[in-house]
């Protein structure tokens, strides 16, 4: 397997969230669409984003129900609940104080 | 930590279990679909796309095993480890049953014996304080220990200021006498303050008062639980009535809770006060060596200083009473103390070490055998875990999985093992010695059972790990599923190998020990006690009641009851005697010479009827033995015994010398009496015990008229089938008069040698167990290498080896490790033996001949254990094993 950057440990969660927050999407759909907003760099494995899924189901900030695609297939639609849309508030606020945290310590050492 | 909300969802998708996999298993399939369809658009060909898609969004197994983590509950996990691990185990059901039966054996035989150890030598007695009660008796100018007599107690319990109670105490053994026979019961004359010194008191009525305990005093009895729910049926009326003992009515005062376990004589079913006479007159009972004493140490004194103080206050008080002393055997030097518990276990002490010993290696050899075996299914399951680690399960979970199937068995081999300690501990007691302190008190101790299987589960698990660990060393699967079913030896083999050596050598050092007490067993049957005992019926004759205070009448009961054996069909010939070899009896006394005045001698003696010596078979060595004509107003007949005659006399002859014997010792006044002849040893202890001096005298000769005496009677044919009728020639006499101790003297002989017995059975049942489980362990590492070797042996075949050859190679391999395990065995069992020299007798602890002949055996079935895997090796087609390759 050719090697990719990793995901950030816990940054899976706030792409899904951040994913759903604009359009509910099916799995394939949220691996696409993480894939090509960001150039091909980050590839969510199957391994993963369905675990990851799981949990955020488990949790309560999205919930899933069967729907048809545009080519008339059926397909597992996931959208963002409420508690999933305050839970992406918290999580982008945590990441974005990760990040300048981060920016700074770059910049001074 | 999970949310509240979570963890309800959980719970609900229980019931939603199949809906949850089908909804995961159509949202893979339409994944795959998308990728599928990526590909093709990428334009590769539709079957390479779906192939494509397919290793992409792969493992299914993995998905669902991984959703099942996250939507599970915990312990779900370990509910499949169960079930898998038992189905596992019962795919191999030898592999089980031979791990389970060696835990079994391993945990089982433990804990059964420290079952029996732990409340003889360990757990405290069942007294408050315990540790403070002390055992004391007189010491001699030899250091060696005597019974008490009652002026010795008198005097360190009037001055001593050790002690909160000084107590003295002697069995007493009362008959009652009711409408059916004479019934004798176990008791003990005791001091007022005996169960105060124990801590314990009456349930029912009131304890022992200084005013009960004097001389001439009240004839007051206190009874045991047992026996008055036995024979009064828990009348708590009882207090304050009377019973007819020996003559006398006694009235109750008190019985004793059920819980007051009486360790200094557990068979003592009713107390009654001492009543000596404490003007200590002279040549009186008060002076006899016959009293224990025990004592309560004050809070805050030491046994050392008590001991000093005892030392300081007996010298005194000896120099006050010398002539008291002097007429019964001389001054005593000192005193000796030891705790009640050391002093009651001594005797044991070394058979109980021995047998502990030999357990602890037994469990060892366990341990090891079971690691053995799992180390080798650990390599053979190599493949399994590599597939099941390749297929996604984690290490944590092949860990668990492999924790659960070591537990199972623990858990299998731990029930088991339960039963077999039950069982154990029961034939441990039937199987013990006489004289086994606490007998009673021993059950299956829980602490022990836990302690051995931990012991042995921790070692399974340890070991259990071994193919998980090995799983997880990277990349295995493909060597793995190379080898296939064949499995590569490596570092267990060598560890294995260690392992066979050691319980060879266990084993080893087990038989040694065995052969050694086997060997000391044999040598001191064959101890020629002096007198012929095959034939022999022996039982103890009371004379109960007043009608009995004569001596005259005592000697006439006696005279007229023999008389009456002598009349039984079968009965060859029948004779009293005071004391009787073999059966604990220890009755010394005192003789001065007339030629050696100064002289403190003295012996066993034995008042015996006339014919005692021939009936005994005791050979006659110089003069002539008694007779008839030795009685009342003759002048007093005394035989000695040779090697008394021989320290005494030496080469010169001791017929005709003058001599005072028992209480007549050192009295001008008294008249001589004159050896008459010398007849040959007797053993009086045990086989064991080498011949002391003795003395015989006649009953009717002796200063006073015994009221016990053991018959002896020698019959025609089978001892035992004659007891009937020489009960009832005796009750024709008198019906009222109680028979006890009845034994024939070849089991007296047995008994006196119970301890080395006892310890010879746990021995060699421990040594038969090790010998077979090292036998096993080294079948199971030949045969493993042997599996492993079969292509090797295939080619050696091929290239012209012949199958002698092959069967020399397996064997000397096996016989190689054998050679270790026994010379390092050797070793340790001349470290080991140390421990038993108590036990032995007449061989050295380096006997050449056990050491040689154990060794022996042990090769001769290391042997056999060899020789099966060998043969197997032999028979080996190198065409069908090559192919297979």
């Amino acid at each position: 397997m050719a090697s990719k950057p990793d995901l950030m440990p816990g940054t899976l969660d706030l792409l899904i969230l951040k994913t759903l927050a604009r359009t509910p999407l099916h799995g394939y759909g949220i691996a696409l669409s993480i894939k090509r907003l960001s150039d091909d760099v980050l590839t969510v494995e199957e391994g993963s984003l369905y675990p990851a899924l799981q949990r955020l189901l488990l949790r309560g900030w999205v919930k899933a129900e069967w729907r048809t695609t545009e080519t008339n297939r059926r397909a597992r639609y996931y959208t963002l609940t409420a508690a999933g849309r305050k839970q992406l508030e918290i999580e982008l606020s945590q990441y974005e104080q990760v990040i300048a945290a981060i920016g700074r310590v770059l910049q001074h050492a | 930590m999970e949310s509240p909300a979570a963890f309800f969802r959980k719970a609900v998708l229980i019931f939603r279990r199949r809906r949850f996999y089908s909804d995961l298993d159509e949202e893979l399939a339409f994944h795959r679909e998308q990728v599928e369809q990526e590909f093709r658009q990428q334009g590769m060909d539709p079957e390479g796309a779906h192939y494509a898609a397919r290793r992409c969004v792969g493992n299914e197994t993995f998905f669902k095993e991984q959703s099942h983590d996250i939507i599970g509950f915990t312990f779900e996990g370990l509910v499949q480890d169960v079930r898998y691990g038992w189905r596992q185990l019962r795919k191999n059901p030898g592999f089980v049953a031979t791990v389970v039966v060696i835990l079994a054996l391993g945990i089982g035989a433990i804990t059964a014996i420290f079952s029996v150890l732990n409340p003889i030598l360990f757990k405290p007695l069942p007294y408050p304080r315990a540790n403070r009660i002390m055992m004391i008796w007189e010491r001699q100018s030899d250091g060696s220990r005597l019974f008490d007599c009652f002026a010795t107690f008198l005097g360190l319990q009037q001055h001593t200021r050790s002690f909160d109670a000084l107590v003295a105490m002697k069995p007493w053994q009362p008959t009652m006498v009711g409408a059916g026979r004479p019934e004798r019961f176990e008791g003990q004359q005791v001091s007022a303050n005996y169960f105060r010194a124990l801590g314990m008191s009456p349930v029912l009525g009131r304890d022992f008062q200084a005013a009960d305990d004097r001389h001439k005093g009240p004839a007051v009895v206190v009874l045991s639980d047992g026996l008055w729910r036995r024979r009064f049926g828990s009348d708590r009326a009882i207090v304050g009535q009377q019973l007819t003992l020996d003559g006398d009515a006694y009235t109750v005062i008190g019985v004793m809770p059920g819980g007051f376990e009486n360790v200094l004589a557990p068979a003592a079913e009713l107390w009654a006060p001492l009543q000596y006479d404490p003007s200590l007159p002279p040549r009186s009972r008060e002076w006899g060596h016959h009293l224990r004493m025990v004592g309560r140490l004050r809070a805050g004194v030491s046994q050392k200083q008590a001991g000093a103080e005892l030392d300081v206050i007996q010298r005194a008080w000896g120099q006050t009473y010398a002539r008291g002393y002097n007429e019964s055997g001389g001054v005593p030097a000192g005193t000796l103390l030891y705790p009640l518990q050391s002093d009651l276990t001594r005797e044991v002490k070394p058979a109980l070490l021995a047998v502990s010993g030999a357990v602890g290696l037994v469990l060892l050899i366990a341990c090891v055998n079971v690691t053995n075996l799992l180390l080798a299914r650990g390599v053979q399951r190599g493949g399994e875990f590599a597939m099941r680690a390749a297929l996604g399960a984690s290490r944590k979970r092949l860990t668990r999985q492999l924790l659960t199937e070591s537990l199972l068995l623990a858990i299998i081999g731990g029930v088991l093992g339960i039963l077999i300690a039950e069982l154990g501990v029961r034939a441990l007691v039937v199987l013990s010695p006489p004289g086994l302190p606490r007998v009673n008190a021993i059950t299956v101790d829980g602490a022990v059972f836990g302690f051995a299987l931990a012991i042995t589960a921790l070692i399974g698990l340890a070991v259990g790990l071994i193919p998980a660990l090995q799983s997880n060393r990277g990349g295995s699967l493909e060597l793995a599923l190379h080898r296939g079913g064949r499995v590569i030896a490596g570092s267990s083999q060598v560890m294995r190998r260690t392992l066979v050596i050691s319980e060879v050598a266990l084993a080893l050092v087990l038989l040694v020990s065995a052969g050694l007490v086997l060997r000391s067993l044999q040598r001191v049957l064959a101890v020629d006690p002096g007198f012929d005992g095959s034939h022999l019926l022996t039982m103890q004759v009371q004379e109960s009641g007043h009608y009995y205070d004569s001596d005259a009448h005592r000697l006439q009961f006696f005279k007229n009851a023999l008389a009456a054996v002598r009349m039984v069909p079968g009965v060859v010939s029948a004779d009293f005697t005071s004391q009787l070899p073999m059966s604990g009896d220890y009755d010394v006394y005192g003789m001065q010479f007339e030629n050696d005045r100064t002289a403190q001698e003295g012996g066993l003696r034995y008042a015996v009827t006339p014919g005692y010596p021939a009936t005994m078979r005791i050979p006659l060595r110089r003069g002539r033995r008694l007779n008839q004509g030795d009685t009342t107003g003759a002048p007093t007949a005394v035989l000695v015994n040779e090697s008394f005659a021989r320290r005494k006399f030496g080469d010169h002859d001791p017929i005709g010398t003058r001599v005072r014997i028992g209480p007549d010792a050192g009295q001008g006044e008294k008249p001589w009496a004159t050896i008459v002849g010398v007849v040959g040893d007797v053993r009086q202890e045990s086989l064991a015990v080498g011949a002391e001096d003795a003395f015989y005298v006649s009953t009717a000769q002796w200063p006073w008229a015994d009221d016990v005496l053991s018959l002896v009677v020698r019959t025609r044919g089978d001892a035992a089938t004659l007891l009937p009728a020489i009960r009832d020639a005796i009750w024709s006499v008198d019906k009222d008069q109680p028979i006890v101790r009845v034994a024939t003297m070849e089991s007296l002989l047995d008994i006196s040698e119970a301890q080395r017995r006892f310890t010879l059975i746990v021995l060699e049942a421990f040594a038969l167990v090790g010998l077979v489980l090292a036998a096993t362990g080294i079948y199971g590492v030949l045969s493993g290498s042997v599996s492993e070797r079969t292509r090797e042996i295939g080619i050696r075949t091929a290239l012209g080896a012949s199958s002698r050859d092959i069967l020399a190679m397996i064997l000397g391999q096996g016989m190689r490790l054998t050679a270790f395990g026994v010379m390092i065995g050797l070793f340790g069992a001349l470290l080991a033996s140390q421990a038993l020299v108590a036990l032995l007798f007449g061989i050295s602890r380096l006997d050449a001949v056990t050491y040689f002949s154990v060794t022996l055996l042990l090769l001769a079935v290391a042997g056999i254990a060899c020789w099966l895997p060998a043969a197997r090796a032999a028979r080996v087609d190198p065409a069908i094993t090559l192919r297979a390759g």
